[in-house]
């Protein structure tokens, strides 16, 4: 055998799994396709534009679900993105060098603990808080559609909280890399003007801010597909409201509740559509936040050294 | 123009503020360390490991099924995830240039940011559905697919910093691609790659929602991979939703095991990668 035949076959046979990795994915599209095309035919996009999910009479409207999974991300996000932002530049600009690295592996672990830790903390540590918190807030602001509502505890204000801390970790780390990329000498420019500590940073942020908005919809994806852990808070509730008090419902948690309860074929596919559609709206934001990641990073390479490895001869 | 005093003022409430930051991410840490360490200890004892579940409002009891349906789910996820993981992660690495390593890049990027709860939905559709029922192969099936993207990154990533040397050298001596890449290159990244598999599997092993409906429950002991089986996560999560105080209890035990599982393959992999940092210094 040829030297060049064996190193063909190696190609193939390390690319066969490598093929099996992209199988994998274009079978998770097929897979929920088809297993929720009994619910496609039947409602077409009445699915997405109705609220009432009675599944024992067989209707199935999954516009509350959409609405939670939403409102509860960005509401995390609010909270978020600010603290990550300001993790990442006290990491990087500020703290002593000393401190840096226990600093980053405590935000790894805050990333590393299970979903359902969170949730069971969730319920029986922070909806209580939260309780006490929603009751304790003045009647005139309780008026507000904001606040309305019984004061549960379990509901929107407690999964957006939840959420926030889980996205943190995520959103800071990327920010942090993005930020250690921005090239020194910008810095030290901007405090050879004279800037102060946040002018000289400030600038660097901006310089940054394409892989920040990357880091920060890098959140984004994790906390639409959160399930555990909302699901145990949130109230599961599929009721359009928008009241932070309010039990409502995400994608990702009637999946997790119903699943296993679901009756016939109908309610199956339905669920499983769900399914579909949270898997693509991830799937857009996730491309589209390493896209942006990757284009900042893109540009750093040109800025600093350049940090490839040396360029492998081809096979063939 | 801002007075100098202004702009001195604004950058320590910056400060300020960053630092404040830093304090809200880790009190949620250190209140979750708490309560998960102090509420899990009081409850947690060899009963736990060794005991059965016991009947309904009956209290004491462990999940001895749970544990050894964690290892067995989490052991098959390894068996199927680690062959892929790794062998495309070869790929990736040797042939970097090419049109369909960035595609097989960009498939794992996706994969990694599917929502477990969707990962769960295909692994029904793929085993639980032909196989007309729950079982732990559909669980491992489920984790295996959570695996995959994650060794394989690392596995490139870290074949990637093997210096360019050592591979030129296999090769100028007449190895294959093969030998150079299996008996010179991957050794040379083994360490951190298995640190990497050990992360992986701290990580999926604490995975609940791609388990609901494909290994499902069991209250029951068994090792058959055919049958619905019983893991740690789906365990806490039925205690935790449940009404017993002492479902409760039993629930905090087991998020202390979890935690402790965690902090364990996280130190032990910062360590072991801080040990490769040095090796590749001194080399």
């Amino acid at each position: 055998m040829t030297e060049r035949s064996r190193d063909l076959q190696f190609r193939l046979g390390t690319g066969a799994f490598a093929l099996a990795l992209v199988l994998i994915v274009c079978g998770i599209l097929f897979i929920l396709i088809d297993q929720s095309m009994a619910s496609i035919q039947k409602f077409g996009l009445d699915f997405w534009r109705t609220s009432i999910w009675d599944p024992v009479a067989g209707q199935f409207g999954a516009l509350p679900f959409i609405w939670g999974t939403l409102y509860s991300s960005i509401l995390a996000l609010a909270i978020a993105t600010p603290i990550a932002i300001g993790i990442a530049v006290f990491i990087s600009e500020l703290c002593p060098g000393r401190l840096r690295q226990p600093l980053v592996f405590m935000t790894e672990l805050l990333a590393a603990i299970p979903s359902i830790v969170y949730g069971l903390w969730g319920i029986f540590v922070m909806v209580p808080w939260v309780r006490f918190l929603e009751t304790s807030l003045p009647d005139a602001i309780r008026r507000l559609p904001l606040f309305s509502g019984p004061p549960l505890g379990l509901g929107m204000l407690a999964a957006a909280l939840i959420l926030a801390i889980m996205v943190i970790p995520f959103t800071s780390s990327v920010s942090r890399e993005v930020l250690k990329s921005v090239p020194v000498a910008q810095r030290e420019a901007a405090y050879a003007l004279g800037a102060t500590r946040y002018e000289a940073i400030r600038a660097a942020l901006y310089y940054a801010r394409t892989g920040i908005v990357g880091a920060v919809m890098l959140g984004f994806g994790r906390a639409l597909g959160e399930t555990m852990a909302v699901t145990m808070v949130i109230g599961n509730n599929p009721k359009v409201a928008l009241s932070l008090f309010a039990p409502q419902y995400t994608m990702a948690a009637v999946i997790a509740n119903e699943f296993t309860e679901a009756a016939n074929r109908l309610y199956v596919a339905a669920l499983i559509e769900i399914g579909l559609v949270l898997f693509i709206i991830t799937l857009i934001v996730n491309s589209l936040s390493r896209l942006l990641i990757w284009s900042m990073a893109g540009r750093m390479m040109v800025v600093e050294e350049p940090a490839t490895p040396p360029p492998l001869e081809s096979a063939a | 123009m801002t007075s100098t005093r202004w702009r001195k003022l604004e950058s320590s409430l910056f400060v300020a503020f960053c630092g404040f930051a830093v304090i809200m991410a880790l009190m949620p840490l250190a209140f979750i360390l708490f309560f998960v360490v102090s509420k899990g200890i009081l409850a947690l004892n060899l009963a736990f490991f060794t005991h059965m579940p016991t009947p309904v409002g009956e209290p004491g009891g462990g999940m001895a099924n749970a544990i050894v349906g964690t290892l067995i789910v989490s052991g098959l996820a390894a068996l199927m995830a680690v062959p892929i993981g790794v062998m495309s992660g070869v790929y990736m690495a040797e042939y970097a240039g090419s049109r369909f390593a960035s595609t097989v890049r960009f498939a794992a990027d996706t994969l990694n940011g599917v929502p477990s709860i969707v990962i769960g939905v295909f692994a029904y559709g793929v085993v639980v559905v032909p196989l007309g029922q729950f079982s732990a192969l559909a669980g491992g099936f489920a984790l295996g697919v959570m695996m995959i993207p994650i060794i394989a990154r690392t596995t490139e990533e870290l074949l990637l910093l093997v210096p360019g040397s050592m591979r030129e050298g296999a090769l100028a001596l007449g190895a294959t691609r093969a030998r150079a890449v299996f008996t010179v290159v991957i050794p040379a990244a083994l360490p951190g790659i298995i640190t990497g598999v050990v992360l992986a599997l701290a990580r999926i092993a604490g995975e609940t929602a791609p388990l609901l409906f494909t290994a499902f429950n069991n209250r029951y002991f068994t090792t058959s991979l055919r049958q619905p089986i019983s893991t740690l996560t789906v365990q806490v999560f039925t205690y935790a939703t449940g009404p017993y105080e002492d479902w409760h209890r039993q629930a905090w035990a087991g998020a202390l095991v979890l935690v402790s599982i965690v902090f364990l393959c996280s130190v032990a992999a910062r360590l072991a990668t801080r040990r490769i940092e040095r090796m590749h210094v001194q080399g």
